[in-house]
């Protein structure tokens, strides 16, 4: 499976060769395992272990909890509570999985800012990123779906104005909102469909997880050096890496055991931190909520799309060109997947030929100026649109995208990089130099 | 203390505002010591008890609890009655049959421990199941949620500020009347006055002043929204250690195998 010259498995006892015969899982499992991994990941690497963990614990909650969920508007809420208060251990299980999507996207956010820092993305892994990119949008949805099911009143308001999204495509939007709601407004059919959903997403996410894993088994891990691995023969092959079993499955073990030990503590002290008092109101589709805010993991994206309003001149030059058809409600849609989407180019868009930002003076300002944007950002989503928040918001927003698509161009021609260590052993040594020979 | 002391730090610091906010059009919500907080708080099962006898004997006239049954009053970690208390308490209490019961569907019979607490009696008054969770009485500041950390959500503390807010003013809005009250948002709350000093005469000699009867009531709520807390701080701390020794664990594991590759042996 990988590209970098490694041992092979050989099947030895009668039943593993009469096995390999037939079905080769025994050779499928040892090259997953021992694939060869550059020997000087640091701990930004084990995201991958704990997003992998979070996905198996969804789906062992998840399909528990439905088991006691019943999907009808007059009866969803109460049998949260009938989970809450009667299932044995149903509590736990709850909050297991309601703080899990939590963790499921702090994950997510650090594994993919990892991937824009050390360049990741750039070639020869833009599958590998592509795929990052479709599952963590699959997550997205999978969450927002997820979060109806409760019929809490924030799950049916932000329902209402998530759909609502779609209704601002000009001409066939409302066509598409109705089809996705399954009528004119958030009702019995709409839970139906998002709970049908929300249950199918995971294996989706499941088949692109083993799809992202089996494109970077191909190329071969990316490294804080962003050097790639030799692989002339494998003994140089060996004086790079080191087996993926056990060195990094006992250290990302140990990385989750601890990152699980923050989790036990959130759900012991403090389950409903994460989550908002009005979802504990059952739906009421007569009384909006005073402030209708999406989860945590959305705000960045949501001030995004509320930033680009009316008054935004980019809006009314794009509204006049279109003789109005472009509306601001449809504007903001366009940019918030707009952000996703031109994150996903960042293979085409970065044209530095170092690929670690480690060794390019200049963009790293530019990359940690994107984490306090996404930061600032995530907080105005929180806020109602007043005061300043717009203003900030507009700016967040247009640094957003002027880093993929002005700043990351751009600092490839004029950003003079450093050297990087011309071997990743050369990188691990001076870290742990070797004994003196004796 | 120590809580006390970094409390402190934080206030000076300007990163978290006192407890008590803001006045001025209601939303002033004061914090009240519960034995619940904290990592290791637990419910008090007398104040659970008291807090139950302030329900039945006041809130209950218009709020319900549809989603608590009798029987979880019997339960260790809530107020822990006695099964024949709980058989009687149910029994003060009417309810329709079902079509499970024998006789006519929905005709009263006395309730059960295996039935819920009656819905909302009187239109307009919220059911009170899960108000303690449903209401954040701690915000910010600024968005920030260190409030909430280091408070708690509020909940329980929103519904004793209430239940104490009044101020004792009164208008008249569209042939309603509304009374004047510092923590409800907005200032005026439909609700008149539930608690007077003394409306109720706890077994146990407890005093019944109005802000006792509030913080029992309010841990009562607290229980009813979380019934499973005690039994959840339990487990959460013993999840909490095991992870952490086997933590430990692997992390001298991890650095025994990467000893060698980093020339350490």
């Amino acid at each position: 499976m990988s590209g970098i010259p490694h041992d092979h498995y050989e099947p030895k006892s009668g039943f593993a060769k009469w096995l390999d015969e037939r079905l080769p899982i025994g050779g499928l499992i040892y090259n997953t395992l021992m694939i060869p991994t550059p020997k000087n990941l640091n701990w930004w690497w084990i995201w991958g272990i704990v997003l992998a963990f979070c996905l198996a614990l969804q789906i062992v909650t998840g399909i528990v909890l439905v088991m006691h969920y019943v999907p009808h508007v007059d009866m969803a809420f109460a049998s949260v509570e009938h989970i809450m208060r009667d299932v044995r251990g149903g509590h736990v299980l709850r909050y297991l999985h309601s703080n899990g999507a939590s963790l499921f996207f702090i994950a997510v956010y650090i594994h993919i800012f990892r991937g824009l820092f050390y360049g990741s993305y750039k070639a020869p892994r833009e599958i590998t990123w592509i795929i990052g990119m479709l599952i963590y949008l699959a997550m997205m949805a999978t969450g927002f779906l997820g979060y109806v099911l409760p019929w809490g009143q924030m799950s049916f308001w932000g329902a209402t104005v998530i759909t609502g999204f779609f209704g601002a495509i000009p001409g066939v939007g409302e066509s598409i909102q109705a089809w996705l709601l399954g009528g004119p407004s958030v009702d019995q059919p709409t839970l139906n469909r998002f709970f049908s959903l929300h249950y199918l997403l995971p294996f989706v996410i499941a088949g692109l997880v083993i799809v992202h894993i089996w494109a970077f088994h191909t190329t071969g891990n990316n490294n804080p050096t962003g050097v790639e691995v030799r692989r002339g023969s494998k003994d140089e092959v060996k004086k790079d890496t080191v087996p993926f079993w056990p060195y990094f499955v006992i250290k990302d073990l140990f990385a989750l055991v601890v990152i699980l030990a923050i989790f036990a503590l959130v759900i012991w002290t403090t389950p409903n931190y994460l989550g908002h008092p009005d979802n504990y109101i059952e739906a009421n589709p007569l009384v909006t909520p005073a402030h209708i805010v999406p989860e945590w993991y959305y705000l960045p994206f949501y001030a995004i799309l509320r930033a680009f309003t009316a008054d935004v001149w980019a809006v009314q030059f794009a509204s006049l060109v279109t003789g109005g058809i472009v509306t601001a409600k449809f504007f903001g849609v366009v940019a918030m997947f707009g952000a996703i989407f031109v994150m996903a180019l960042a293979p085409w868009l970065d044209t530095s030929r170092v690929r670690s930002g480690r060794y390019r003076p200049a963009f790293r300002w530019w990359f940690y100026l994107l984490i306090i944007d996404f930061i600032v950002l995530t907080w105005c989503g929180s806020q109602p649109a007043e005061g300043a928040v717009p203003m900030i918001s507009l700016i967040g927003s247009t640094y957003w995208f002027g880093y993929f698509l002005v700043i990351l161009p751009l600092l490839g021609v004029f950003e003079k990089p450093l050297t990087p260590p011309a071997t990743i052993e050369e990188d691990f040594d001076a870290h742990y130099p070797p004994k003196p020979a004796e | 203390m120590i809580k006390n002391t970094i409390l402190t730090a934080l206030i000076t610091l300007g990163l978290a505002a006192p407890a008590a906010m803001a006045a001025g059009g209601g939303g002033e919500v004061h914090d009240t010591a519960f034995s619940f907080e904290g990592p290791f708080g637990t419910y008090d099962t007398f104040q659970l008890q008291r807090g139950l006898q302030v329900f039945t004997e006041t809130c209950s006239s218009c709020h319900g609890l549809q989603y608590v049954a009798y029987r979880t009053l019997a339960d260790e970690g809530g107020p822990h009655l006695p099964e024949d208390q709980v058989k009687a308490y149910a029994a003060q209490f009417e309810t329709p049959n079902t079509a499970d019961d024998d006789g006519e569907l929905g005709e009263l019979r006395a309730a059960t421990p295996n039935d819920h607490f009656a819905q909302s009696g009187y239109p307009g008054a919220p059911d009170l199941s899960l108000m303690a969770k449903a209401r954040a009485g701690f915000h910010g500041p600024a968005g920030t949620g260190v409030n909430q950390l280091l408070y708690g959500m509020g909940g329980p503390e929103y519904i004793v500020s209430v239940l104490t807010g009044y101020t004792g003013e009164t208008k008249e809005e569209a042939g309603a009347l509304f009374y004047e009250n510092h923590a409800f948002p907005g200032g005026w709350i439909a609700m008149p006055p539930p608690l007077a000093d003394d409306m109720v005469t706890y077994a146990d000699g407890h005093a019944a002043d109005v802000h006792h009867m509030a913080a029992d009531v309010a841990a009562f709520l607290m229980w009813t929204a979380e019934p499973h807390l005690n039994a959840r701080k339990e487990g959460g701390f013993v999840w909490f250690v095991l992870l952490v020794l086997f933590g430990a664990m692997l992390y001298v594991t991890n650095k025994t195998l990467w000893a060698k590759v980093k020339h350490k042996e």
